[in-house]
């Protein structure tokens, strides 16, 4: 569950444990408001993935795979829409023990329109799947150009068990080893998933990256956008959805929820202004392609934080995230020499863990008070949060990389990872799909 | 009769088909080509990452000329896209057998 909806309403927080029984007794109530807000929220964050995602990484690849990258995208929202249903929700928000929720939820049995806190069940578990599908779609930026579609298919169902669906109950579950709200021994701040989301795919995208192996050609052939512009509007559709996926974290329609709404966007723009800085002193020039990643990298980092920090901390964390997401793509990579293609772990992974770290230290009861008048971050005081934040770091960076490991070895020793290499030089798009971006004459 | 074929500055493209036109040339093909001479090419960053880019986008123009056009024809084509720079391009000067108007079925230089 995400903390927020909690933080002004102890008594919400019985709900957590007991909300099948509380639900029947029918003492919370759906307010039409707040369920109106995450619903809408809902769609936003569905929409990072499809157009937004897929446009952003499709214009980034070469031509002959433009299709194959959008669809490894919207292949998500089919597949974990699915698996969400049948099971996902329930190992994920049911009660169940520190790492991974129940089974009482299977098939969405007892998932109705009883409230929910203030919003439906429903409404809250379709909010939660639009993160389950964007997710692993991240990922798909590490080896694109070169995985088979069907070993992409069971590697993202795989992945969602054994990394997701724990990940999502251990921050945001019921009794989740890290819920700062719900009872964990190691309690995280994660407004709206720079652990759960952000962490877990950069993570496991660099296991990926160094897993499959460089594309062919890679680095010494030019590997140039195909079409900037059509990253441009996914970055920007990105932008406007991420309203959704952070504002609609507080699952209120309240001021917290405009509060992350503004620390979203103000982090956005300033990372924006720390990409393009950084570029145009080492590389000479202010690319519109540093512009639109150094959004999503700042977009990324304000994340964990969006609902505890102030709008001007937002805006430093947004800057550093600019600032450190360049340097891990400009420089870092290309000297240990990975071919992270789209840079998810550069942007994701970095950028996350950064968001993490400084929602630890930014996090401030002044905006909002989930202590209960307790310290929030380092700054408020709180020095032991700082440490659970950095812990939870660096949990959820050992179960990625590892799981993500063994994952790919299992899929590549059944089905084979990787396509042959004649299906790599003539694209995806022909190879796995049997289609192509554009057709050559009319 | 001629063909020429001549690789320019895709910029230079306008000045050229004036050039020619103010000649009396008015039929011809041009194509998107990309390839490049003696010219180096260019550097381009994405993502703080560097490519070197040494195809470079030029224009291609053919035209078929009756033999007596050919050194204005020629002239014109270099005055219009000469900038005095590496890059410039090039001009070929090829012999034809023989051209059919399709509709007509006229032959040699009444077709063209």
């Amino acid at each position: 569950m995400k903390p927020s909806a909690l933080l002004r309403l102890p008594a919400v927080l019985l709900l957590l444990t007991a909300l099948p029984a509380l639900a029947q007794s029918g003492e919370a109530k759906v307010d039409p408001g707040d369920n109106a807000w995450v619903l809408v929220c809902s769609a936003l964050v569905l929409l990072m993935t499809g157009p937004g995602l897929a446009l952003f990484y499709g214009g980034l690849v070469r031509q002959k795979n433009l299709l194959a990258t959008m669809m490894q995208s919207f292949m998500m929202m089919a597949v974990m829409t699915v698996l969400w249903a049948l099971v996902g929700y329930s190992l994920a928000f049911s009660p169940g023990n520190s790492f991974i929720g129940g089974f009482d939820y299977l098939f969405l049995s007892g998932v109705g329109t009883e409230p929910y806190g203030s919003i439906s069940h429903l409404t809250f578990m379709v909010f939660q799947m639009m993160f389950a599908i964007i997710t692993p779609a991240l990922i798909s930026g590490a080896f694109a150009e070169r995985m088979k579609f069907s070993a992409m298919l069971v590697f993202t169902i795989l992945w969602g068990f054994i990394v997701y669906f724990p990940m999502a109950h251990m921050v945001w579950g019921p009794g989740g080893l890290l819920n700062a709200f719900g009872g964990g021994a190691i309690g995280c701040l994660d407004f709206a998933g720079g652990t759960v989301v952000h962490i877990s795919s950069g993570v496991s995208a660099l296991v990926c990256a160094l897993v499959i192996g460089k594309r062919r050609g890679y680095p010494t052939e030019a590997m140039r956008p195909n079409s900037l512009p059509l990253s441009f509007i996914g970055a920007c559709l990105l932008w406007v959805g991420w309203f959704g996926f952070n504002a609609g974290s507080a699952l209120k329609a309240d001021g917290i929820a405009a509060s992350a709404l503004v620390a979203t966007h103000l982090a956005a723009a300033a990372a924006v202004l720390g990409w393009l800085l950084a570029e145009w002193i080492r590389d000479g020039k202010p690319s519109m392609l540093g512009g639109i990643t150094g959004a999503v990298a700042g977009l990324v980092c304000i994340t964990p934080g969006a609902g505890f920090v102030s709008p001007m901390d937002a805006m430093i964390i947004g800057f550093l995230g600019g600032l450190v997401c360049y340097f891990s793509v400009a420089v870092i990579k290309a000297k240990l020499g990975y071919d992270d293609s789209l840079d998810a772990f550069g942007v994701h992974g970095v950028g996350g863990t950064l968001g993490a770290i400084l929602t630890g230290v930014f996090a401030t009861k002044a905006v909002n008070d989930g202590f209960n008048g307790g310290p929030m971050g380092l700054l408020d005081g709180n020095v032991g949060q700082f440490f659970n934040n950095f812990l939870g770091v660096l949990l959820t960076w050992a179960l990625a990389a590892i799981a993500t490991f063994i994952i790919l070895k299992i899929v590549d020793a059944t089905i084979g990872l990787r396509v042959d290499q004649s299906d790599e030089v003539l694209g995806l798009d022909m190879t796995q799909h049997g289609e192509e971006a554009y057709s050559p004459q009319g | 009769m001629k063909r020429i074929e001549a690789i320019i500055q895709p910029y230079k493209m306008d000045d050229v088909r004036e050039a020619l036109k103010e000649i009396g040339v008015n039929g011809m093909t041009i194509y998107d080509v990309r390839g490049h001479g003696r010219q180096k090419g260019h550097k381009e960053v994405y993502r703080g990452q560097e490519y070197e880019v040494d195809l470079l986008p030029k224009m291609k123009i053919e035209l078929i000329i009756a033999d007596d056009q050919v050194d204005e024809t020629v002239q014109a084509i270099v005055e219009s896209a000469r900038t005095g720079k590496i890059g410039d391009g090039k001009v070929f000067i090829y012999p034809i057998d023989d051209v059919v108007r399709i509709r007509n079925r006229e032959r040699g230089e009444a077709a063209l």
